[in-house]
């Protein structure tokens, strides 16, 4: 089978990229605001990222430049195998860097690069409802959103420090999108959350087995729910990446044997690699000839 | 409305007029009618009891005065706080939540309609000021605590959930949970149904020292007789949708009229 003979450009059929680009102008129009969409079935089990990929197809154009990246790695089984079903269905270019990527579909991460204008992230997004766990019934979450209904979002804030003394959420930290829309960020750590607020880049957030498309138009004032006296900290580990030595991005924890050793890395590994080509060393790291052979 | 309540009323316009008004209002379900025709004012600091046999459209009065249901005709007017008098069937959804996030309360019969039973008791109570903008937990907390003192619950089950409490806890955290926010006007659906004699005894009583020293206005519909004559200034009696009765607690539980409101007093079992 050939493939670029089969396949319409970047998989789907101009319709249905049609209807996706619908619902993406829609949700641009209405920052945070849950867009519902047909999401299509796509080669891949839900869960994997099927409605960032359908955000992604819409999006591509031939002289696009793709970055995949899967917890912050480009390396990893969902990053190589999306990125290979693009260069197979479109032929776009691919890179593995931040800076040189027009299009970055993300699990669960914002690359530690800053975005620039004219790019586009494409977050991967498992259940786009930020009140799901609160309020099982889709037509009163939806209610609630319409009428700026989000008392219960604190009250989930209330119980995480009654319990734990702290706010205990650590990823998909609830958002207020322009002082409207609460809004799920997707699965990304709360050290990333700052980063969606006033972001030069465009982000979309696609769900597709839930069907709903979101997004932040570039510099969207996005402020992360808290309460006065215990205000929202983004946190990461307390250590430096001992591949890089960098202590402002955020940290893996790796188990490298069974007796209790451990190193931090660098989650995002265009941006460690790129700190390690520029001669930065971490603790762990291999020695300069090594690393050069 | 009684010589007490008006003596109880206060606030720059309680005297002047109604924070109820309800008029001519009906709701059917197809061709059977759930109320039919009913008005009444209802004056700050005022206890209304309605009461009447099951299926006689108590609930469906309620739900309707409530909100939670929409009436076919008629006209429910509340003198709001910032516009005065508005109708509340025309009056546009987030305007109407708004309201019962704050000047309303609803206590449900079952305590588990009206708490959230995956969240703790300082949750359930905290819930309302978050949503009318509270956001800073220590006082939220404070605030919390000291409504479970108000409603006899021990500070030391705050975090607890309601699933652990007893039912009449329940019902006591299901009314400081309404009554956190100040509300001028309760709604309150068979409060005490589903409890124990003593249970009940106690909760009246909490309930009746809460509505007097916070001067609150209050819909109580019930099938209980003990729960009016303790609460109610004033007693409409409903059957088949109509109100056939109204008038002061004592007069119509004393010398009743209808013959619906006869059988109703002479029935209730002398202990």
């Amino acid at each position: 089978m050939t493939q670029s003979g089969q396949y319409n450009f970047a998989y789907l059929d101009e319709d249905t990229k049609r209807m996706i680009r619908r619902a993406l102008l829609k949700a641009v129009a209405v920052p945070g605001y849950q867009v519902p969409f047909a999401s299509r079935e796509m080669p891949m089990p839900y869960g994997w990222g099927t409605g960032g990929v359908q955000v992604t197809a819409a999006c591509l154009c031939p002289e696009d430049v793709l970055k995949v990246i899967d917890q912050g790695a480009d390396d990893t089984t969902n990053a190589v195998s999306i990125r290979r079903f693009f260069q197979r269905t479109a032929g776009v270019a691919v890179t593995e860097r931040t800076g040189e990527a027009t299009v970055i579909q993300t699990r669960h991460r914002i690359p530690e690069t800053p975005l620039s204008e004219g790019q586009i992230l494409v977050y991967q997004v498992p259940i786009p409802e930020p009140l799901r766990f609160l309020e099982p019934r889709e037509t009163e979450t939806r209610r609630m959103h319409a009428l700026e209904d989000y008392g219960l979002m604190h009250v989930r804030l209330y119980e995480d420090i009654a319990r734990h003394g702290a706010i205990a959420t650590s990823y998909a930290y609830p958002v207020k999108v322009e002082g409207r829309y609460v809004m799920d960020p997707s699965p990304i750590p709360k050290f990333d959350n700052p980063k969606l607020s006033d972001c030069p880049a465009l982000q979309l957030f696609g769900a597709g087995r839930e069907q709903r498309i979101y997004a932040l138009p570039p510099h969207t004032a996005v402020v992360s729910l808290d309460f006065e006296d215990h205000p929202f900290e983004p946190s990461k580990a307390d250590h430096l990446c001992a591949l890089c030595g960098a202590e402002d991005s955020y940290l893996d924890e790796v188990i490298t044997d069974d007796a209790g050793g451990r190193m931090f890395v660098c989650s995002d590994t265009d941006y460690c690699a790129e700190r390690r080509a520029a001669g930065h060393r971490g603790d762990m790291a291999a020695p300069f000839e090594e690393a050069g052979a | 409305m009684t010589e007490q309540a008006r003596i109880r009323a206060t606030g720059p316009r309680a005297q002047d007029r109604p924070l109820l008004q309800v008029r001519g209002l009906a709701k059917t379900y197809g061709a059977r009618i759930g109320c039919a025709d009913v008005s009444f004012d209802l004056w700050p600091g005022e206890v209304m009891g309605i009461v009447g046999e099951s299926g006689s459209g108590k609930s469906t009065l309620l739900n309707c005065l409530a909100g939670h249901l929409a009436p076919d005709r008629g006209e429910v007017i509340f003198d709001t706080r910032a516009d005065g008098p508005r109708d509340t069937v025309t009056m546009p959804e987030p305007e109407r939540r708004m309201l019962s996030r704050t000047d309303w309360a609803f206590v449900h019969q079952n305590p588990r309609d009206g708490l959230r039973m995956g969240v703790s008791a300082g949750g359930n109570v905290g819930e309302r000021l978050m949503a009318v903008g509270a956001r800073h937990y220590g006082d939220i907390r404070a605030t919390a605590l000291d409504w479970l003192d108000r409603v006899e619950i021990d500070g030391g089950r705050i975090d607890d959930r309601p699933s652990a409490f007893s039912g009449g806890m329940q019902q006591r955290l299901q009314i400081a949970r309404n009554l956190v926010t100040g509300p001028r006007l309760v709604f309150m659906d068979e409060p005490t149904g589903g409890l124990d004699v003593s249970v009940q005894a106690r909760l009246l009583d909490l309930l009746r020292g809460l509505v007097r020293r916070m001067g609150l206005s209050a819909i109580v519909v019930t099938h209980d007789l003990a729960v009016v004559r303790l609460l109610a200034d004033r007693l409409m009696v409903m059957k088949s949708g109509h109100v056939v009765e109204q008038g002061l607690t004592d007069q119509v539980l004393d010398d009743p009229q209808h013959g619906y409101t006869q059988l109703l007093v002479s029935s209730v079992l002398q202990a």
